[in-house]
């Protein structure tokens, strides 16, 4: 596949307002380079993600899906990051039984003062969507 | 209340194989709250079905619609229109609510989404435990308002067993004994004696399925 016709994911980020998202304006306001692939949508905390918000974006053409919530034992709420990512765990296994994989969701954690880990995450995710492919729906 | 789980996917999947237009209906009732068959549980298993027959290359239909209870006529009325434009239902609702809907619209297949799996209530966040068999002769003014019929792993009347050991049950040590924590109930209430009180068999003819229950006759 050339450069120009180089497949591009559509990937989006769910994001905890107390850190990732933070960062990732942080990441911003320090200039670092990460794709473009990420859209992001912005929670009050990584904890009230819904599987149907995970369910929504893959169904509506998102070739995947990050969560980002703060780092364990620092969630303003307590434990809405463990939560999610027990929730995240669920949502992995009914991608797996519907045929899009458990691979195209993920959930990192991070602190509002890790631009680069933003970015760092951000490519980690856009590299791995790429190596997946487009989303199985799109054929359709 | 009644608990219930939902089915395996691949279950679910399999039992509408065949079927294009189909109606994800839900109970706003127990199965709501035991989080099996409420609003939301409707709209995950709806989006979860797009996308494995979008996947599949099928273009389905599934719509998707939440009563407020499965098991009554007046609700399920409601649900006539969109009945129409379906060829299964696919019901989130107890055993109960998918034969009261295979009732109401015994032209349209209806497929269990949940195992229905006992009357219980919340123990805590997301256990449910079982507390009535519905056997028709209760007897919990006897037994501190807990029920061995349920609650005591062999049905006993007149406990415990041999086989308690610590307050706990020796079929399953993880389970309390049902006559230990009768008898701490009835010492806190001073009302030891009536542990002393023999219990006959229980009547089994008290429901004789399938029951059925007139008020003008029993009330």
């Amino acid at each position: 596949m050339t450069a120009e016709n180089r497949f591009e994911p559509e990937i989006v980020a769910f994001c905890c307002h107390y850190c990732a998202y933070a960062a990732a304006d942080l990441a911003g306001v320090a200039r670092l380079q990460y794709p473009p692939n990420i859209k992001m949508i912005k929670l009050p905390c990584s904890g009230t993600i819904d599987a149907l918000y995970i369910l929504k974006a893959f169904e509506q053409g998102a070739d995947g899906v990050l969560v980002a919530g703060c780092l364990k034992g620092t969630c303003h709420f307590i434990d809405g990051n463990i939560r999610a990512e027990t929730r995240i765990e669920r949502v992995k296994g009914i991608l797996d039984k519907i045929g899009l994989g458990k691979d195209r969701l993920e959930m990192f954690f991070m602190s509002s003062s890790e631009g680069p880990r933003f970015a760092e995450v951000a490519r980690e995710m856009t590299e791995r969507i790429r190596q997946l492919g487009p989303s199985p729906i799109k054929g359709v | 209340m009644i608990i219930a789980k939902q089915k395996p996917l691949e279950e679910i999947r399999q039992m509408l194989e065949g079927y294009e237009r189909i109606l994800v209906l839900g109970c706003g009732t127990c199965t709501a709250i035991c989080l099996a068959g409420g609003d939301r549980e409707v709209a995950v298993l709806a989006s979860s079905l797009r996308i494995a027959a979008k996947i599949s290359g099928k273009n389905h239909l599934f719509k998707e619609h939440t009563v407020n209870r499965q098991c009554e006529w007046e609700f399920l009325d409601t649900i006539e229109e969109q009945v129409k434009e379906v060829d299964a239902i696919i019901s989130l609702g107890c055993g109960v609510g998918v034969q009261a809907i295979s009732e109401r619209f015994p032209e349209i297949p209806v497929f269990p989404g949940l195992d229905t799996l006992f009357m219980g209530m919340p123990q805590e966040e997301g256990i449910w435990v079982e507390r009535c068999s519905g056997c028709g002769s209760c007897i919990l003014d006897k037994t501190g308002g807990i029920c061995p019929v349920t609650r005591c792993t062999k049905g006993l009347l007149n406990g415990p067993c041999g086989g308690t050991k610590n307050g706990k049950c020796e079929v399953d040590p993880e389970k309390d004994c049902a006559w230990t924590l009768i008898y701490q109930r009835l010492e806190k209430q001073g009302k030891l004696d009536l542990f002393d009180e023999y219990h006959p068999p229980r009547n089994f003819q008290a429901v004789i399925r399938p029951g059925k229950f007139s008020i003008k006759q029993g009330g």
